[in-house]
């Protein structure tokens, strides 16, 4: 009896140390299997996938073409420079976001800054907009109650970031959709932020994204971004998301 | 009470060519009007209702104090700018300048440097300590150095928007042109 309820405490034991361990998600080991993850901190700054003036008239040439060859370029040219003969320097941008916080600042922000602008440009398109495809709808619903509320939670954490940062839709270790704010250059990856997940689509609020076009006028910014929208490409980043967090829907 | 936005000093092309007047119309006529009305509205029926915009920096959290303390930052802001400003401080205010950081071009370079490294929005500060040494300091977004007990003597804005239409992504060139604008006579009178 006495050596059954010893054997009892320690399978008890190792069954709550198990546990503990799959709720905690293994964010490392997740990002590796993201497509992203070719992405190191030595990568060059990527091609934009469309000309400077494709997104006219919501966002304009000039804009563009400042924000992709001055800030994206420097913040990219940066996190090069900080990983140059370190330890790091061949690990992927996700890989050290999971685990910023041991990293110098300089890290964080341009790290931040390199990749989020990335994911930005990919995630806009010429004559995007409209409804997502059926997949992402659902979830969107899911997650949200319909297309409209999602839109309307996501522009309100676009305009309620006071001072430079983003909106992201991200998915959560459970494969759900959510809607967060970063300040900075800050990623949902990075262990710093509030709730964490797998970004698949944001949004840009420095002033420098729309202060030639729009001036003080973010709102009309917000609100002009959704004709922009490649919605495909969100779609086909929350499926990997899905995948990468080994969760079929 | 109402906040009330202020006159500026000057009038909206005085510091041209350094900071042209469409610029000024949208920072004073537009961001800082609005900070004025947001406070006006997110105080009613709060305890910073009848406060001043000291109170509030010192007492007030989120919304209240962001718009409190930017309303209060940029008249500051106006008011350390100048046409035709001084190119240095006299007085004991260009002693303790020397005294603090070696030289008033060492200085500049400290100043210049705080203004250019701050990563996103906010402001760099010359600020008083309640001991009296002088220091320069980065505060972002709203932050304000009455907060910490500092006195603030200068200020200079770093949000783009102070800045983009006019320089943007060369804050650097903004920060060098700050320079020869400031209004050195008011920033004496504060030490
Ligand atoms: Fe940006
Ligand atoms: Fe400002």
């Amino acid at each position: 009896m006495k050596k059954f309820t010893k054997l009892s405490f320690a399978m008890l034991f190792f069954l709550g140390a198990f546990m503990l361990n799959v709720s905690a998600a293994d964010w490392s080991a997740i990002v590796k299997k993201l497509s992203d993850a070719q992405l190191t901190a030595m990568s060059n700054q990527k091609p934009l996938p469309y000309a400077y003036n494709a997104l006219e008239p919501y966002i304009d040439a000039r804009t563009m073409e400042i924000h992709y060859s001055k800030h994206h370029a420097t913040y990219t040219s940066n996190m090069n420079k900080a990983a140059k003969g370190q330890a790091f320097e061949s690990l992927s941008l996700l890989r050290i976001f999971v685990e910023v916080d041991k990293y110098p600042v300089a890290v964080r922000n341009n790290g931040g800054g390199f990749y989020n602008h990335y994911l930005f440009w990919e995630i806009m398109k010429p004559q995007g907009g409209g409804l997502p495809s059926e997949i992402l709808q659902k979830a969107i619903q899911d997650a949200f109650g319909s297309f409209d509320a999602f839109k309307s939670e996501f522009s309100k954490a676009a305009l309620d970031r006071f001072g430079s940062g983003w909106a992201w839709l991200s998915v959560d270790e459970t494969g759900h959709l959510f809607v967060s704010s970063t300040p900075n250059q800050d990623n949902p990856l990075m262990p710093i932020v509030e709730k964490r997940g797998i970004p698949i689509f944001c949004l840009d609020v420095w002033e420098h994204a729309y202060y030639l076009n729009y001036q003080n006028r973010r709102a009309d910014y917000v609100q002009n971004f959704w004709n922009l929208v490649n919605w495909q490409e969100v779609e086909k980043r929350y499926t990997e998301a899905l995948m990468a967090l080994g969760i079929t829907k | 009470m109402k906040h009330e936005l202020p006159p500026l000093p000057w009038a909206k092309n005085a510091l041209e060519p350094y900071i042209s007047q469409q610029t000024i119309e949208f920072h004073y006529g537009k961001h800082h009007q609005t900070y004025v009305n947001n406070l006006n509205n997110l105080i009613v029926g709060t305890p910073f209702e009848n406060s001043s915009l000291e109170d509030i920096i010192l007492k007030a959290e989120g919304g209240i104090f962001n718009n409190g303390a930017q309303v209060w930052n940029h008249t500051f802001y106006w008011n350390c700018l100048m046409p035709n400003g001084r190119s240095e401080p006299q007085g004991e205010l260009a002693k303790a300048i020397q005294r603090e950081f070696g030289s008033f071009e060492a200085f500049k370079e400290k100043f210049s440097a705080a203004a250019v490294s701050l990563f996103g929005s906010g402001w760099a500060w010359l600020v008083k300590n309640p001991d009296g040494h002088l220091e320069i300091i980065q505060e972002s977004n709203a932050g304000n150095p009455l907060r910490k007990g500092k006195t603030p003597l200068l200020t200079c804005d770093v949000w783009e928007h102070a800045y983009y239409l006019d320089k943007q992504n060369r804050r650097a060139d903004y920060v060098a042109d700050f320079w020869k604008m400031i209004n050195w006579e008011a920033v004496e009178a504060r030490f």
